[in-house]
């Protein structure tokens, strides 16, 4: 039992922040949960109950949608988490040039994911794109890389990999920076292989870190559209589309409740995958540390 | 004059004593982006300052597409869409709620001279008229490369099963018989949308039956052929091979320059060959979607935009003075003088040019026959669903059948009838 902690700040302290806090975050939250209940024209709302969720459900796209938005978020979490801890050994190895590789590794996160996604875009056409070009060069035949139903969606995840690893990295760098060398001389003078130590130390230790890049980046791709957007705009077809771009083509055509009742959707969705992950995380001593860096996140 | 501005309440009652507020005015207009509608805008913004030295335009150009259609809608509903607007006339100008959003303009001047036919699809649902064209009608047909078509001795098909026997030797000759450019996914609608004259054909009373939700695109054979000849292309395999993420512009390049063979587009996209490839202007010629029947073989026929004024402008007296000048005989001269003569002026008094390209005669004869055109659906109907192009992109790249994509699309329009509150949906 736990009791309230007294603010040592009085109320007139807060008052502004709580001003903004309830104009700004509260009052479109709760407007949001009654405008998905609405047919909206941006005019007048007319109340026509839970028909917009009904509608969502039945837009054969949506399912296609929330398939995709999960196969995006395990690809995309997945391949970030295995890709960054395997990056942050080789450049925390004390290879030459560490600290600038670093960066290197880094700068795909700070370019704007738009740019990204043209870039992409023109890299990946199927006649005239680099990509493809240079496979060429050696013999092979590049499939259509964005309007190839079957591969759009994974090579949309691609591109999303590359850009996000060097987080991934950052923070498994941090994490591995916070396991004392004693148990790595330890387990050599054990007598244990590379790759045992990598295994029974490395992994087991960082999973702090671990647990940080997962939560970060499934919330990511759970909620991902620009990097879509700007490549594929969801297509061919309906073919990567994802929640939040579904959501986004409902508000363009004017659906403006129903698109409504889509985020509500994603809300839950969100917070169904990712609250039983914080709360397992804030009952073990160890990863306070991964738990307090996502709660903001969650949130 | 520096005075009055200074202070607004007063200048704003002189200028209700006075009647007309003649004061410098400056009208925003919101245009689509399009290279053509600038060039239109800025000759009549011209033309018309010159004579009214008190009035001045300034453009401003938003997205096209449903990217344009949902700054369109937020401006309005924000009372942020400045004075004049250019917007889609028919069933996208019925979703942007006219009756409460635009000025009523049924009583301007200008409208004795527009044609009725055009006045119909800027009615808001209470009757009152609410816009006036701007620039001219368009075909929704095909263009063909003409050098190709006498290279291989090919003539203007009037049935769809001489068009796929163009295509086949097209295809053995080695050139991509239609151009396909999925990567503007708007472009995949021509087969289904420009097909709309040979379903009328057959079953005139489709369009009210649709809209009263007894009709549907994938119960009615005829209005299922357009998605079914989609699917034939592509099993035909038709297509040049970056057909996925080609764009509009592409597609032009390809059928003027004989790269491909056809290409279904609106007659708009003269203005894009005139600006990228204009030795090419008159290798390019047009005719309309063949259908199952050549005795009744016509044209389906897009309506001009529209401009509108937002009811929340407030210049609404100046911005009717420049409206009522656009839909002149006068205007409508210098929007022709701009860009080109690409299609008929839904205004009485404007005649176009004896010396048209090509592409534009072969469309003048189905205009001046009786009975030769018909309007596109959404015309006709305030409901068109907003996955359509979405929906033809799977069935041209062969992810969906044409019956399954005929009824996806049956079933995405009934948002739209129902967020349009239409009676039976």
């Amino acid at each position: 039992m736990t009791t309230r902690r007294r603010s040592p700040y009085p109320y007139w302290f807060v008052l502004p922040a709580a001003v903004v806090f309830v104009t700004l975050f509260l009052v479109p939250t709760v407007a949001s949960f009654w405008f998905s209940l609405t047919r909206w024209d941006l005019f007048e709302a007319e109340f026509i109950g839970l028909e917009n969720y009904r509608q969502f459900f039945r837009e054969p796209f949506l399912v296609q949608g929330l398939v995709n938005t999960l196969i995006y978020a395990v690809v995309t979490s997945g391949a970030k988490s295995v890709l960054g801890l395997l990056l942050a050994v080789l450049l925390t190895s004390g290879i030459w040039f560490q600290g600038f590789l670093r960066s290197v590794v880094f700068f795909p996160v700070l370019v704007s994911t738009i740019g990204i996604g043209i870039a992409f875009a023109a890299l990946m056409h199927p006649t005239r794109g680099a990509i493809n070009l240079a496979l060429a060069a050696i013999g092979i035949e590049g499939p259509a890389w964005l309007s190839d139903p079957a591969l759009a969606l994974y090579s949309v995840a691609l591109i999303d990999i590359w850009k996000g690893v060097g987080l991934a990295t950052l923070i498994y760098i941090a994490g591995l920076a916070a396991i004392s060398p004693d148990y790595y001389e330890a387990a050599r003078i054990d007598g244990a292989t590379a790759w045992q130590r990598f295994w029974r130390v490395t992994v087991p230790l960082v999973r702090p870190a671990t647990v940080t890049v997962v939560t970060l980046s499934l919330i990511g791709g759970l909620r991902s559209f620009d990097i879509i957007w700007a490549t594929t705009r969801g297509g061919p077809g309906f073919a990567s589309d994802v929640l939040a771009s579904v959501i986004y083509k409902q508000y363009q055509a004017g659906f403006y409740g129903l698109s409504t009742a889509g985020n509500v959707i994603l809300f839950l969705l969100i917070g169904v995958i990712v609250l039983p992950m914080t709360w397992g995380c804030s009952k073990r001593e160890v990863d306070v540390g991964a738990c307090a860096a996502m709660a903001p996140v969650a949130a | 004059m520096k005075t009055l501005r200074g202070n607004a309440a007063l200048a704003a009652a002189v200028a209700l004593v006075a009647g007309t507020a003649e004061a410098e005015t400056t009208l925003s207009v919101l245009l689509d982006g399009n290279a053509d509608t600038n060039a239109m805008m800025e000759a009549l913004a011209a033309a018309f300052t010159a004579r009214n030295p008190d009035i001045t335009l300034e453009l401003e150009n938003r997205p096209g597409g449903s990217e344009g259609d949902n700054v369109v809608k937020t401006r309005l509903a924000t009372g942020e869409a400045g004075d004049i607007i250019q917007y889609n006339s028919g069933s996208l100008f019925q979703a942007l709620n006219p009756v409460s959003t635009l000025a009523d303009l049924t009583d301007l001047p200008a409208q004795d001279n527009i044609l009725d036919s055009f006045k119909s699809v800027v009615t808001a649902p209470d009757g009152t008229v609410r816009g006036i064209p701007f620039g001219p009608a368009m075909g929704g047909g095909v263009y063909y490369n003409i050098p190709l078509y006498e290279e291989l001795g090919l003539s203007i098909p009037r049935t769809w099963d001489e068009f796929m026997a163009n295509n086949a030797k097209v295809a053995e000759a080695g050139r991509v018989p239609v151009a396909t450019t999925f990567g503007d996914t708007w472009t995949s609608q021509l087969f289904v949308l420009g097909d709309f004259y040979n379903v009328l054909a057959e079953v005139p009373t489709f369009a009210e039956d649709y809209t009263a939700n007894r009709a549907k695109f994938a119960t009615t054979p005829a209005a299922l052929r357009g998605f079914e000849h989609l699917q034939e292309i592509f099993e035909a395999g038709y297509m040049n091979r970056d057909f996925g993420v080609a764009t509009f512009e592409d597609g032009m390049r390809m059928v003027a320059t004989g790269e491909a063979a056809h290409y279904p587009m609106l007659t708009f996209a003269m203005a894009t060959v005139r600006q990228n490839t204009p030795e090419h202007i008159d290798d390019l010629g047009y005719f309309a979607l063949p259908g199952p029947s050549a005795d009744r073989n016509g044209l389906t026929v897009w309506m001009p935009a529209a401009l509108y004024i937002p009811a929340a402008s407030q210049n609404i007296e100046a911005a009717r003075k420049f409206l009522d000048f656009v839909a002149s005989p006068e205007g409508c001269r210098i929007m022709i003088e701009a860009v080109g003569a690409t299609g008929p002026y839904l205004i009485e008094g404007c005649e176009l040019p004896a010396d048209v390209p090509r592409s534009v005669a072969d469309m003048l004869p189905y205009f001046e026959q009786d009975g030769r055109t018909a309007p596109a659906l959404e015309f006709l109907s305030p409901i068109k669903g907003p996955a359509l192009e979405q929906i033809t992109v799977e069935v041209g790249s062969g992810i969906r059948s044409a019956a399954e994509g005929a009824a996806l699309y049956d079933q995405d329009v009934e948002k739209q009838a129902r967020q349009l509150g239409l009676p039976n949906w």
